[in-house]
C-alpha cells in the first residue's frame, strides 16, 4: 500500500452508501418528461372507459336507459350493475372488512358514486356517451352527519346490511352503524377523571380531508384472450395485494394475473385502495377482448376515492394541579360515508388511533371508536400517515394545550413534565403499544433553544400588550408540537389486509461484473426508492449504489410485499433489503475466504472487500468475489450470487419531532403569515439527508394545506362543495413558507439499520403545530378549541366572535 | 365530428394532425403526438402539470383548444434537453436540488421556470414563488423548486456573460 492507496473513508464515499445525499438516479427521467405514468401507456386498440356517476347522494336507481349511449358511433359497451351481477362482480369486497358497490346496485350511497361505465373508442366519445345514459332516480333522505346518523328514525343507509347487526368488527349497535373498537381500561380511567384535581374536556374534530395526489388514479387491463393471462397497470401503492384481490374476486387465477405498477405521481394514501373503475377496466377489456383505460378526472377523484380523517374526538385528560397527567379519555365518532373502505390492518378498524397517548407518560387511558355509515365518499384512508395516527397527534397535542389553559400553564414546559424518558424505552403505553426507542427531552430543548423560545413568548406578551393599546391589529401565535408516530406495520402476528401478513421483501442478484439488481415488495410514488435502497445496499454489500438498479412494482418479477403507505418502505422492505444483503455479504465471506486460501472466520469486512484478519493487504474485493461466483467450482458452496428476504419485522418504529411555528394573524382579515417554522425529526438512521429533508417539506406542506385551508365539505343534501382545485385548496409555492429543519438521531433498537421511517413525520406533526399556533394566537382573549381548518374566514370568525372587532 | 387540419413546430419540429376542433392541446400532444411529458392534473388551469410553451408565453394546454394553436410554435420538457441530450440547465438544477419527488408536476414546473427566467432573469425568491403560483406541486413543499430555479437563474446568467 501507498499515499495513493484509497483510505476506507474514501473508499465508503466511493459507494455512496447510507448517509449520503446522493443524488437521484429517477431524475435523469423525470426532468425531461420521459417519466411512464399510468395515463402515458398506449396499447394497440385500447379502448376508454368513464362513469355515469349519480348527482344524488342518497336515491334507488329506478332505471339505466343505455340505448341512445349505444347508438352513439364509437360507444362500446355500457356496463351496469345487471352486466356485473353474473359475475359477482357488482360488489367488491374493501380493505376494511366490508363490501362496495362497484356500480350502484339498485341504490346510491353518495354523490358521485359510480352508476354506469362507459367503454369507447376514445376519451371524447366516452364523455359524450355518459351525458346520454338516462338513469331515472327516487330520492332518499340524505345523512351527512354522522351524529344523526345514529338517531334511532334515522334512515338506514345501508339496505344490504339491514338489522344484520353482527359487523366484521364485532356487534353493530344501529342499521347506520359499523363497528366499536375499545382499548384500555375504561373503568380504571373514569376513576382517575372523577379524582383528578383538573380534568379538561374538548371535542376535537378532524374535518374530512383528501390526499388528492397530483396524479388522479388510474388502470389500464389488458385480457388476453388467447392466453387467458390478464395484465393490470394501475397506480397501486399495493401491486401485490391488488393482484391477490383482483384474483379472489374475478376468479382468475393469481398465475394468470400481471399486475404493474408504473411511475406513480403521488399517493399520499389515495391509492391504496381498490377502486370501482379497477374492477370496471378489468371486465371490460373481458367483454371487450380488447385493452381498457380508465383514469378519473380531478373532480372524480376529489368526489369519489379515498377520502381521509372525518374524526370527532371527544376528550377527555386528568392531571394534578402541578401538571402531571394522570389520565387520558377518548371518544371518537369516525364518519367512514357510504361504505367502510379504510385501509387498515383487519385488526385496527380505527387503525393506530391508540398511538393517541402521544409522547407523554400517562398510566392510565381508554379509548373508543364508532365507526358511522353516512352518504358521503367512503375511505377513511391513511393521507400522508400511518393509520390514523395523525388523528391521534392532533388529538393529544389539541389537549395538551387545552390541559395547558386549563392549569394556566406554559404548553412546553407541560409538555417537559409529561414526557416519556429516555430511560423508560422500551416503553409500553397504556393503550398497548411497545415504544421501541426515543430521546425526547433532548430533541424538545434542541427546538426550544434554536427557537429562542423564551425570547418568543417574550415577544408574543409584548404584541398582546400592544394589540390591547391599539398600536397593532396583528397577534402573534407560536405553535408548539411535540409527536410520536408509530409506522412500519407491521408484525405479521397482529398486522394483515385481508389477511396477508405485512412483511416486505427484497430479492438480490449480482451480476458477474459486480453490479447488481434488487426488487422489492414495495413502490416509490416520489420518495426515491430507486436511490435510497441501492444505497442501503451499498452498505451492506460493498458494492457501488450506481452499480445497483433498483426494480418494484411488477408482481411478475418482485417478491411479495404489501406495497408503501404508511411509511413502511423503510421500516420493513429496508430492513428486508439489509437483510438479504446480509446474506450476500455470507456467501461472499466463504468465498473470498477460498480466493484467499483462508478459513472463513480468519477474513473479515472492510467497506467493499473481505481482508484477512491483520492482514489487510490480502484482500478479494466484492467485484472480484462476484466474478469467482460465477466462474469458479467453489467445493460445498452453488455458483451463482443471489439473496432474498422476507423480513416480518418483530415491531412497529416510532419516529418522533418536535416542531415549533410562528405566526402573525391579521384579526380583521382572517389572513395568517408564518414568520417561521422549525422542524426536528428524529427518524432514527438517516439513509439519505437529502432526502429526508424533501420529505419534510414535502410532508410539512401538506400538513399547510389541511391545518390551514384544505376541505372536503358537503351540504345538508349531500351535494360535494369542493370538488375542484377552485375549491379545494392546495397550497402554492406562494403560500407556503420556507421551512427550517434539523435532527437528533435516536436509532430503532430492533430495525438491521436503525432506520424508522420519516415520509409521514412532517403531516402528523405539522398539523398540530399549525393549529396549536392560531389556537395560540387567541389564548389571551378566552379562545380554547376551534375547528381546523383556520382558512380566513374561520380566522376572521373566531376574531369577531371573541369580540375583537370592537 | 368533422376533424380540422393543424400545423404547429414543437420542440423545433414542424408537426401536423387532423383533430376535432374540441380536442385539448394535452390530448394531441399525449395521445396524437407522443408527447407525454406534460401531464393532466386537473382540467381546469388550477394545477400547471400541462404546462407549456406556447409562442413565448407559458400556457396550460388543457385549456386550449387545438384550433387555438394552429400554427403555434410550442416547447414541451422534452424540447428543453440540450442538442446532446443531456439534461438542460433547468433539469440539471431541479436534479440537483432534489426539486422533486414523484415527478408528475416536473414537466410543467420547469417548462414554466424556463419561461419565467426569461421573463425575469435575475428574480428575487419571493418573484421566483409569485412567478411559479400557476404550478401545483404535492410533494416537495416548493422549498427545493424555489432553490433550484434560483441556481439556474445564477448558472444561466453565468453562461450568457461567458458567451458576451
Amino acid at each position: 500500500m501507498n499515499d495513493l492507496t484509497p483510505t476506507a473513508e474514501e473508499r465508503a464515499a466511493n459507494l455512496k452508501g447510507m448517509g449520503s445525499s446522493r443524488k437521484r438516479v429517477e431524475d435523469v427521467r423525470f426532468t425531461q418528461g420521459k417519466g411512464n405514468y399510468v395515463d402515458d401507456i398506449k396499447l394497440p386498440d385500447m379502448l376508454f372507459g368513464d362513469f355515469v356517476r349519480t348527482p344524488y347522494a342518497h336515491a334507488k336507481v329506478i332505471s339505466v336507459n343505455k340505448d341512445a349511449a349505444l347508438a352513439l358511433p364509437g360507444v362500446i359497451a355500457v356496463l351496469t350493475a345487471e352486466d356485473l351481477a353474473p359475475l359477482g362482480l357488482h360488489w367488491m369486497p374493501t380493505l376494511a372488512g366490508d363490501k362496495q358497490m362497484v356500480l350502484a346496485d339498485g341504490k346510491v350511497l353518495f354523490q358521485g358514486q359510480e352508476v354506469a361505465f362507459v367503454v369507447a373508442e376514445d376519451r371524447y366519445i366516452a364523455a359524450d356517451a355518459v351525458e346520454l345514459v338516462e338513469v331515472e332516480y327516487e330520492e332518499l333522505p340524505v345523512v351527512v352527519d354522522p351524529f344523526k346518523a345514529l338517531e334511532p328514525d334515522a334512515p338506514v343507509l345501508r339496505e344490504d346490511l339491514r338489522d344484520n347487526m353482527e359487523g366484521a368488527h364485532g356487534p353493530r349497535k344501529h342499521n347506520n352503524h359499523i363497528f366499536t373498537w375499545e382499548q384500555g381500561d375504561k373503568d380504571a380511567t373514569e376513576a382517575v377523571l372523577a379524582e383528578a384535581d383538573v380534568v379538561a374536556e374538548e371535542m376535537v374534530y378532524y374535518h374530512r380531508c383528501h390526499p388528492c395526489p397530483l396524479e388522479t388514479c388510474g388502470s389500464v387491463a389488458s385480457m388476453d384472450a388467447v392466453t387467458g393471462k390478464l395484465t393490470l397497470w394501475g397506480t397501486f401503492q399495493a401491486p401485490h395485494a391488488v393482484r391477490t384481490v383482483a384474483s379472489l374476486i374475478s376468479g382468475i387465477a393469481e398465475h394468470n394475473i400481471r399486475v404493474i405498477s408504473p411511475d406513480i405521481g403521488g399517493g399520499f394514501g389515495n391509492k391504496v385502495g381498490v377502486y370501482p373503475g379497477y374492477v370496471c377496466s378489468i371486465v371490460a377489456s373481458i367483454v371487450t377482448g380488447k385493452p381498457v383505460k380508465w383514469v378519473e378526472d380531478r373532480m372524480d377523484n376529489l368526489m369519489s376515492t379515498a377520502f381521509a380523517r372525518d374524526y370527532w374526538m371527544q376528550g377527555k385528560i386528568a392531571a394534578t394541579k402541578e401538571g402531571r397527567i394522570t389520565g387520558l379519555w377518548c371518544h371518537t365518532t369516525a364518519d367512514h360515508g357510504g361504505f367502510d373502505a379504510c385501509a387498515d390492518p383487519t385488526k385496527f378498524p380505527a387503525g393506530f388511533m391508540n398511538i393517541c397517548t402521544g409522547s407523554y407518560d400517562i398510566p392510565v387511558a381508554y379509548l373508543a371508536v364508532d365507526g358511522v355509515y353516512t352518504n358521503k365518499a367512503p375511505g377513511g384512508v391513511a393521507y400522508r400517515c400511518s393509520f390514523r395516527v395523525t388523528e391521534a397527534a392532533y388529538f393529544i397535542e389539541r389537549m395538551i394545550e387545552v390541559l395547558s389553559i386549563k392549569l394556566n400553564m406554559d404548553a412546553a414546559e407541560l409538555r417537559r413534565i409529561n414526557f416519556i424518558k429516555a430511560d423508560q424505552f422500551p416503553y409500553n403505553s397504556a393503550l398497548g403499544w411497545e415504544y421501541d426507542s426515543g430521546d425526547y427531552h433532548t430533541a424538545w430543548d434542541k427546538a426550544l433553544a434554536a427557537v429562542d423560545y423564551p425570547g418568543l413568548r417574550t415577544e408574543q406578551a409584548q404584541r398582546l400588550e400592544d394589540f390591547k393599546a391599539g398600536k397593532t391589529r396583528k397577534l402573534m401565535g407560536i405553535g408548539l408540537t411535540h409527536f410520536t408516530e408509530i409506522v412500519g406495520a407491521g408484525p405479521v402476528k397482529n398486522c394483515d389486509i385481508l389477511g396477508l401478513g405485512m412483511f416486505d421483501s427484497c430479492e438480490i442478484r449480482i451480476h458477474p461484473t459486480g453490479s447488481a439488481i434488487a426488487r422489492l415488495g414495495t413502490i416509490s410514488q416520489g420518495q426515491g426508492h430507486a436511490t435510497t435502497f441501492a444505497q442501503i445496499l451499498a452498505s451492506e454489500i460493498g458494492l457501488p449504489a450506481d452499480d445497483i438498479t433498483i426494480e418494484e412494482g411488477d408482481t411478475d418479477t418482485a417478491p411479495y410485499g404489501l406495497g408503501t403507505y404508511g411509511s413502511r418502505s423503510t421500516p420493513v422492505a429496508g430492513a428486508a433489503t439489509a437483510m438479504a444483503g446480509r446474506k450476500i455479504r455470507a456467501k461472499a465471506q466463504m468465498i473470498a475466504a477460498y480466493l484467499l486460501e483462508v478459513h472463513d472466520d480468519d477474513v473479515e469486512f472492510d467497506v467493499d472487500r473481505f481482508a484477512v484478519k491483520g492482514a489487510p493487504e490480502r484482500f478479494k474485493t466484492m467485484k472480484d468475489i462476484a466474478f469467482a461466483a460465477y466462474n469458479q467450482a467453489i467445493p460445498g458452496l452453488e455458483p451463482g450470487l443471489e439473496a432474498v428476504s422476507y423480513y416480518d419485522p418483530p415491531n412497529m418504529t416510532y419516529p418522533f419531532g418536535a416542531y415549533v411555528c410562528v405566526i402573525d394573524v391579521d384579526v380583521d382579515t382572517g389572513e395568517v403569515d408564518i414568520r417561521r417554522f422549525y422542524a426536528l425529526d428524529d427518524c432514527g438512521t438517516r439513509i439519505n439527508p437529502m432526502i429526508i429533508e424533501g420529505q419534510v417539506h414535502g410532508g410539512l406542506t401538506e400538513a399547510l394545506a389541511i391545518a390551514m385551508g384544505q376541505e372536503i365539505s358537503y351540504d345538508d343534501m349531500g351535494n360535494h362543495k369542493t370538488a375542484t382545485l377552485m375549491d379545494f385548496f392546495m397550497p402554492t409555492a406562494w403560500e407556503t413558507p420556507h421551512y427550517e429543519t434539523d435532527h437528533t438521531t435516536t436509532p430503532s433498537p430492533h430495525h438491521p439499520i436503525g432506520a424508522k421511517g420519516v415520509g409521514e413525520s412532517p403531516n402528523v406533526g405539522g398539523v398540530p403545530c399549525f393549529s396549536n399556533a392560531v389556537h395560540d394566537a387567541f389564548r389571551g382573549f378566552g379562545l380554547t378549541q376551534t375547528h381546523m381548518p383556520h382558512d380566513h374566514w374561520r380566522v376572521w370568525k373566531t376574531a369577531n366572535d371573541l369580540g375583537l372587532h370592537g | 365530428m368533422a376533424k380540422m387540419h393543424v400545423k404547429m413546430t414543437v420542440n423545433g419540429k414542424a408537426v401536423e394532425a387532423l383533430a376535432e376542433p374540441r380536442t385539448l392541446l394535452i390530448h394531441l400532444l399525449r395521445e396524437d403526438l407522443n408527447i407525454t411529458g406534460p401531464h393532466i392534473g386537473c382540467e381546469t388551469s388550477h394545477c400547471g402539470a400541462c404546462t407549456i410553451d406556447m409562442d413565448g408565453k407559458s400556457v396550460k394546454s388543457c385549456t386550449v383548444f387545438v384550433g387555438q394553436a394552429d400554427g403555434a410554435d410550442i416547447t414541451t420538457v422534452e424540447g428543453l434537453v440540450n442538442d446532446d441530450g443531456s439534461l438542460g440547465v433547468i433539469q440539471e438544477q431541479f436534479r440537483e436540488h432534489h426539486g422533486l419527488q414523484c415527478g408528475f408536476c416536473t414537466p410543467g414546473m420547469i417548462t414554466r421556470a424556463h419561461r419565467l427566467l426569461q421573463e425575469n432573469p435575475t428574480p428575487t425568491e419571493s418573484e421566483v414563488r409569485m412567478g411559479m403560483s400557476g404550478n401545483l406541486c404535492r410533494c416537495t413543499g416548493y422549498q427545493n423548486i424555489v432553490k433550484a430555479i434560483m441556481a439556474s437563474a445564477d448558472t444561466l446568467n453565468a453562461q450568457k456573460e461567458a458567451a458576451e
